[in-house]
């Protein structure tokens, strides 16, 4: 038996997952679907490569790859900025957008529909900025090591592998053991009352923002590693996004990435046993059937 | 223990900017009172407490506890300045643990006060002490009430604001949480606290304020009213009385 399509399941799921999070957290705080998601993974992957590309010029040894990885301290670092810049963007959006939609009154409905505008916006925006041309963090080839049953993977793709555990423990320890994380969870459930407690709900919704960027961002430097950075990229993912996202039931951060997995997993099935034109159904065939026979997901409670 | 004075000053307050539900209220909660707002149904008690305690839009008039004007003062922070308010419903985290809502609460005292401030309400409540990892939304109807006075209480404040405390639950819990009340009040914090169980607060309350649409109709010594026939005539509006 060859294990390779498990290996590709696997790294694709952990891109979802890594990206689902964000979703899950925004949307289970926000309490909207945020369509714009995918569009802060490719400017997070854009914001990285810019950042990366100017520290090379100014410094070229800090692109010689770490290790048996492909790329350099420049990438660590630009994902660091592009982290923080996407937070930022994020919030911009929400001041400029969201944030005014909210102190309305507005209906979920109409910030779902304000998020694919901004969707739009930032997509047409990056296309305009960077062109729709592929870019590509590094130019060194990896050659897949052998880890048995006939499977190969880069370092790079365990890389993301790891990346991905590290993540979801690291987000849910936050939102478990910590105070900003218990207030999080606490407007999540009823934001009058977390206000009346003492909760500064306005800072919380801050703090999610910036989260939910420096999220996407990591998703969008970690798929621009693996694959290639394109402008589509964040649309491309969108719908395997919202299907880990529901799968995995909304507020749930394990949920999220096991349910990336699963949706990883599915995709690479769908390719090795159906055919590679099918992979795009599955995430869609996913959604309906966990909003038809398991509306709550997962891990996730009826409302 | 000793709290300031609340005082409204002609609030005018409700949902809507055209709309007041309370209509000019001037009431001082006296530091250690414990002062009962009834009146009919519709009459703007939940509203008026809402307003002092931030959740309810304040149109006119002015909120203050001791000098300090509340009136502007943004909902989170009304708790730091000593007003905890415990609305009538979904007043606990349902899906948090018992232990999650009371150090939620007392996320905002200075973090040496935090843990003896959780385990002084837990030696207040035996109850929430025997399982603090349950989730709130798995107690009791009276058990839930305790846990929301409790997370209230955390933050040691100077006025507890209850919405109808009472609200939904058996007789024998009704007499626990209006004794709990009564321990409370006897420490120093004033209380104030709006009640359809008009015998039971009666029972408990120093003063007792009766609104009718939006405004005062009597205001004096909770024992004036007990038991009294006026108590009905000032709430059916048969006998017009000035507000005190």
């Amino acid at each position: 038996m060859n294990a390779q399509p498990l290996i590709d399941g696997l790294v694709a799921g952990s891109m979802i997952g890594l990206g689902a999070i964000g979703i899950t957290l925004t949307y289970s705080i926000l309490k909207f679907s945020n369509f714009a998601h995918g569009e802060f993974i490719s400017w997070g992957a854009y914001a990285a490569l810019a950042v990366s590309s100017a520290l090379t010029m100014l410094y070229a040894p800090l692109a010689a790859p770490l290790g048996p990885f492909s790329f350099g301290w420049s990438l660590v670092i630009a994902a660091v900025a592009s982290a923080i810049l996407t937070g930022l963007l994020t919030l911009l959006v929400d001041a400029l957008l969201f944030g005014r939609l909210r102190r309305r009154g507005s209906a979920a409905i109409v910030l779902v529909m304000a998020s694919f505008g901004a969707a739009l916006t930032l997509r047409a925006l990056l296309e305009f900025l960077a062109t729709s041309k592929p870019a590509y963090f590094t130019s060194s080839l990896q050659i897949a090591m052998k880890l048995g049953l006939g499977a190969r993977a880069t370092p790079d793709q365990l890389l993301l592998l790891g990346v991905a555990a590290v993540t979801v423990v690291g987000v849910h320890l936050m939102l478990t053991r910590t105070a900003i994380g218990r207030s999080m969870r606490a407007v999540s459930e009823n934001p009058d009352l977390a206000g009346i407690a003492g909760v500064d709900v306005r800072a919380v919704v801050r703090v999610v923002w910036l989260m939910g960027g420096a999220l996407a961002s990591l998703a969008g430097v970690m798929a621009g590693l693996v694959i290639q950075i394109r402008p589509q990229m964040g649309l491309d993912l969108l719908l395997p996004l919202f299907a880990a996202a529901i799968l995995g039931g909304i507020g749930s951060v394990p949920g999220a990435m096991l349910a990336g997995l699963i949706v990883g997993l599915a995709e690479a099935a769908t390719v090795m046993f159906i055919g590679a034109e099918w992979r795009a159904a599955v995430s869609f065939f996913i959604l309906v059937a966990v909003l038809l026979l398991r509306p709550q997901g997962l891990f996730g409670r009826l409302a | 223990m000793s709290a300031p004075t609340l005082t409204t000053a002609r609030l005018v307050a409700g949902y809507e900017p055209t709309l007041p539900i309370v209509n000019g209220i001037d009431l001082s909660v006296a530091p250690g009172d414990f002062v009962t707002i009834m009146g009919p149904n519709g009459a703007g008690k939940s509203t008026f407490v809402k307003a002092i305690a931030g959740t309810v839009p304040i149109h006119s008039g002015r909120v203050l506890l001791g000098d300090f004007d509340l009136t502007r003062t943004d909902l989170h922070q009304r708790v730091r300045h000593g007003i905890a308010f415990v609305p009538q419903t979904e007043n606990v985290f349902a899906k948090m643990s018992i232990a999650d809502n009371l150090e939620l609460a007392a996320q905002v005292l200075a973090p040496s006060l935090r843990r003896p401030r959780v385990d002084a309400m837990y030696a207040m409540f035996p109850d929430l002490a025997s399982r603090p990892r349950m989730p709130a939304g798995r107690l009791s109807g009276g058990q839930r009430q305790m846990l929301a006075i409790a997370r209230a209480l955390v933050v040691e404040p100077s006025v507890l604001i209850l919405d109808e405390p009472s609200a939904g639950l058996s007789p024998k819990m009704v007499a626990d949480v209006f004794a709990t009340l009564t321990r409370i009040n006897a420490q120093g914090v004033s209380i104030l606290l709006v009640e359809q169980n008009v015998r039971a607060a009666l029972a408990v309350a120093r003063t007792a304020v009766v609104l009718v649409e939006g405004r005062i109709r009597h205001h004096g010594p909770a024992a004036e009213l007990r038991d009294s026939p006026r108590l009905y005539e000032l709430f059916l509006g048969t006998r017009g009385e000035a507000a005190a």
